[in-house]
């Protein structure tokens, strides 16, 4: 915690009080910006916590929130530790400046990365605040206490809120070690609550990017590249100008983190004046040889190569080679898994004012205000602290909004027409542009020994890294994104002969990290063919795994599954259960997946879902991730992904980019294991296993293994 | 451009546009009522249904010239955090939301159902339910959270609440 106890300066009627709708919660429980947050006479104990005279406090999330439910998570930690409770104060989002820390959403990491220094700032500033009242009654600390936003003296009763004692405690030291609740004393983590943002996400009322609104902000819309990194020759915008309330069309770029491309924009008065332009413009584009070399199939074969060959080696217990040579069973497969897009409800938009002064100001759905920072001084040549970042509620992201290509062409619109422009993409500029999941494949080789015991395993994934394309990464050492997960570190089977190779496969199609980023892929594989190799052994596949397992962890999930699936009950006749375990983002999910034959496929009848995620702050949001995790894997094990025929994405919106629906939901059951561990992720772990349990339990049902995703679950066949 | 009378949540907007502008965007970006979402423009999401004359409607790709004369309620006419509808009621009881961003278009076809069906089957919900796409996959609960509204009707057996 830093050592600062700043008086904040009134920001109340600076341009952005003016703004509407970016206090996006109306009650008390609100999730405020900063900058429309009157802070005069603010006390800021610590950057999370800013408590005023009046006795109203606000509390900081450094995580934005895109459904996962960091507004509650995050000032839960707080609140716990500072004795308040959540109706009491008021939610402010962080806006990416250092004194918060790392503030992006991702990588399932906002609970356990805040776990310990967030908790450390609430106590801190609650000794502070007992400290200061005790002073102020000339008697012991020891014989104060916090409860409720207020300080207790036991003996007398006497009491004094935070309020007024915050000028006092501001001026105290901040304790270097505070000390920490023991966990037995929660009130509120790991407790049910109800989240306090749904009255506003039911009601119309939550603000989410594409609902804020700046004064004389003008609208613009892109039109992409088809091919996404086509070159522009020519823009006819005869027909376009024509249109009432269009203003301009020019030529301008989409900044990625590998190439930056052309484009073209149009700005006008209103969205609706803007696409209706967008149909009529007429651009030629050079696209070289994008037709041929921007394909999933060209892609693909290039892994297909790749998995005749050796990769390079991440690493290697005992003789594979010897091992899977002398064993009397030998499996090979290969796994393949598509290019997905992130598709969230809410399309990637964005405000972006670059001012006369040279300052910038920008408002969007965005998962990590502190990389975009980063990327918009960088972009911009201007110095982070000539930067306002407000971020808004996120409509998903599922980690397209850390991407930040969209609020990129927003600045460079800005600056071109010198007013605040307001970009928001089409559906098809969110399925046909990308950045996607990676499309990856799997090499798997494995053995069975005379004995029945599996005794070799091989796990080579192949294709495109995210490291390398979107960080830069040297591509001359396996990516520990890809390989780490795979380790027999990470990993619950205790094979002797154990291997994990990569062979990076470069592609032009934009990739970024997809709910899960490799586990998703890569999962697939792992358990898919683990399954194989258990029916090689002639063993069940739940017995299979837990002979191998010496971790009590895994062992307890998937004995808890066992148990709550009922696994081994006599099940009706075309009937078929799979299982699938994985650890991602320090938790471990298990799933069971029951499917029915019907016709030439199969029905989902049901999925129970046990997950392993240690402490975490609100049972009811594990749960409701999960389900929603459960949604997204089975959406992405059956439903077509992205492909590139002659250079462009074949599915353009959701008539063709199916998810799932409604009618196509199984029951579902969550399951939480209450560890006590160190806290796990909970956005993503529960979706790994999904697809190699629904692949499993339609070769229980059936006896057709499915190695390749997307399958029809109408016919089996890949799609 | 032209004069464009419409009737929105009971109040009348006479609006300067295109006739042609989605109804939408209308909403949206004219009237400024923001609670109504862009998803796909096509319509395949459902995020953008309002109610048009009581009927679930997808606003995205009605020109504004064809609900002249209409009604037109959206989800800031279903109830407010003061006075919830027993849709909404239900939703915040089963904690729907996870983004919430697709959630007005299903309430606003949960809504138009129980009206419809005041006790729906698991088959009514699916049918009706089945348009709307919700990627954060809140489908189990908004199930849930519609067979809870249909218990909690108010004495006189009647949906009520909001305006
Ligand atoms: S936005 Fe209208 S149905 Fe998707
Ligand atoms: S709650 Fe996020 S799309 Fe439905």
């Amino acid at each position: 915690m830093s050592n600062r106890r700043t008086f904040l300066k009134t920001l109340g009627l600076s341009s952005a009080s003016f703004v509407l709708g970016v206090s996006s919660f109306a009650k008390g429980n609100a999730v405020v910006n900063m900058s429309t947050d009157p802070m005069s006479l603010a006390l800021e104990i610590n950057p999370f916590i800013v408590i005023q005279p009046s006795g109203q406090i606000t509390l900081i999330n450094p995580r934005p929130d895109m459904g996962q439910g960091s507004t509650q998570a995050v000032p839960s930690l707080l609140a716990e530790e500072l004795e308040v409770s959540l109706d009491q104060v008021t939610i402010a989002q962080s806006d990416g400046k250092g004194k918060y820390g790392d503030q992006t959403s991702g990588g399932s990491s906002s609970v356990r990365a805040l776990w310990t220094p967030i908790r450390q700032a609430g106590a801190a500033a609650k000794e502070m605040l007992i400290k200061a009242a005790a002073q102020r009654w000339s008697v012991p600390e020891s014989e104060c206490y916090a409860e409720k936003a207020k300080v207790i003296h036991r003996l007398s009763g006497k009491s004094l809120t935070y309020g007024e004692v915050a000028d006092d405690a501001s001026k105290l030291e901040i304790p270097k070690n505070p000390k920490l609740k023991d966990p037995k004393d929660f009130k509120i983590i790991g407790k049910y609550a109800p989240r306090l943002d749904v009255p506003a996400r039911v009601t119309g009322k939550a603000v989410y990017g594409i609902d804020v609104e700046v004064p004389g902000m003008v609208y613009a819309v892109m039109l992409h590249s088809p091919m996404i990194h086509g070159k522009v020759v020519s823009i006819d915008d005869s027909e376009a100008l024509k249109i009432k309330g269009v203003q301009k069309v020019l030529k301008c770029e989409r900044p990625m983190p590998h190439r930056t491309s052309e484009a073209v924009a149009i700005i006008a008065d209103n969205y609706w004046a803007a696409l209706s332009a967008k149909k009529v413009v007429k651009v030629q584009w050079d696209n070289g040889t994008l037709g041929q070399t921007l394909t999933t199939a060209a892609y693909f074969k290039k892994c297909a190569e790749a998995a005749t060959k050796e990769g390079l080696k991440a690493e290697e217990e005992g003789d594979f080679a010897a091992t899977f040579g002398a064993a009397a069973k030998k499996l090979e497969a290969v796994y393949e898994t598509p290019f997905l897009a992130h598709a969230p409800m809410e399309p990637e938009n964005a405000i972006a004012h670059i001012k006369d002064d040279g300052t910038a100001e920008v408002w969007a759905p965005i998962q990590g205000p502190d990389w975009a920072l980063r990327d918009l001084a960088g972009y911009l040549k201007i110095k982070p602290e000539q930067i306002k970042i407000n971020v808004a509620l996120l409509g998903g992201a599922f980690g397209r909004k850390a991407y930040h290509d969209f609020l990129l062409e927003a600045c460079f619109l800005s600056k071109d027409v010198k007013k605040p422009v307001k970009l928001v993409w089409t559906r098809e500029d969110d399925i046909t542009q990308g950045p996607y999941r990676p499309g990856m494949m799997a090499r798997m080789q494995g053995a069975v020994d005379a004995k029945g015991n599996i005794v070799a395993y091989h796990h080579h994934p192949i294709g495109e890294s995210i490291q390398f394309q979107v960080f830069k990464a040297p591509s001359n050492k396996p990516d520990d994104w890809v390989c780490g997960e795979l380790s027999q570190k990470e990993q619950k089977y205790n094979i002797p002969a154990f291997k994990i190779s990569y062979t990076h496969v470069p592609t032009e199609i934009p990739i970024v990290w997809w709910r899960s980023v490799y586990a998703s892929n890569f999962g697939f594989s792992q358990e898919g063919f683990f399954d194989e190799l258990a029916h090689a052994a002639n063993k069940d596949p739940l017995k299979a795994r837990l002979e191998l397992m010496s971790d009590a962890r895994f062992k307890k999930v998937l004995e808890t599954l066992a148990e709550k699936s009922n696994w081994g009950e006599k099940l009706p006749a075309g009937q078929g259960k799979g299982i699938a375990i994985f650890k991602s983002f320090g938790s471990i999910s298990a799933c069971c997946v029951t499917v029915a034959k019907q016709g030439t496929g199969v029905k989902i009848e049901k999925v129970v879902s046990v997950i392993d995620c240690g402490h975490y702050v609100n049972p009811d949001n594990v749960k409701a991730q999960t389900e929603g995790n459960i949604v997204m894997g089975i959406t992405a094990a059956v439903k077509k992904g992205i492909t590139f025929t002659n250079g462009q994405s074949d599915p353009t919106n959701f008539h063709q980019y199916q998810v799932m629906r409604m009618n196509e939901m199984p029951k579902v059951e969550i399951h939480i294991v209450e560890s006590g561990a160190e806290p796990g992720g909970v956005g993503e772990p529960g979706l790994p296993p999904i697809a190699p349990a629904l692949a499993n339990a339609v070769f229980a049902a059936t006896g057709k293994r499915i190695r390749r995703l997307p399958f029809d679950l109408n016919t089996l066949a890949s799609v | 451009m032209a004069a464009i009378s419409l009737d929105i949540n009971g109040k009348k907007y006479d609006l300067d546009i295109d006739p042609k502008m989605p109804l939408l965007w209308a909403i949206r970006d004219v009237v400024g009522l923001k609670g109504t979402k862009f998803g796909c423009g096509m319509a395949q999401c459902g995020a953008c249904t309002v109610h048009m004359n009581g009927h679930p409607t997808r606003s995205c790709v009605l020109p504004v010239q064809s609900v002249v004369g209409s009604k037109i309620t959206t989800i800031e006419g279903i109830g407010t955090e003061e006075n919830l509808h027993p849709v909404q009621k239900a939703w915040i009881d089963e904690q729907v939301p996870q983004c919430g961003y697709c959630q007005s278009g299903q309430i606003m076809a949960a809504v138009a159902l129980l009206k419809d069906k005041p006790a729906p089957t698991d088959a009514d919900i699916t049918s009706a339910m089945q348009g709307h796409i919700c990627r954060c996959g809140t489908y189990d609960r908004i199930r849930k959270a519609i067979h809870t509204a249909a218990k909690s009707k108010s004495p006189k057996g009647e949906m009520s609440g909001g305006k």
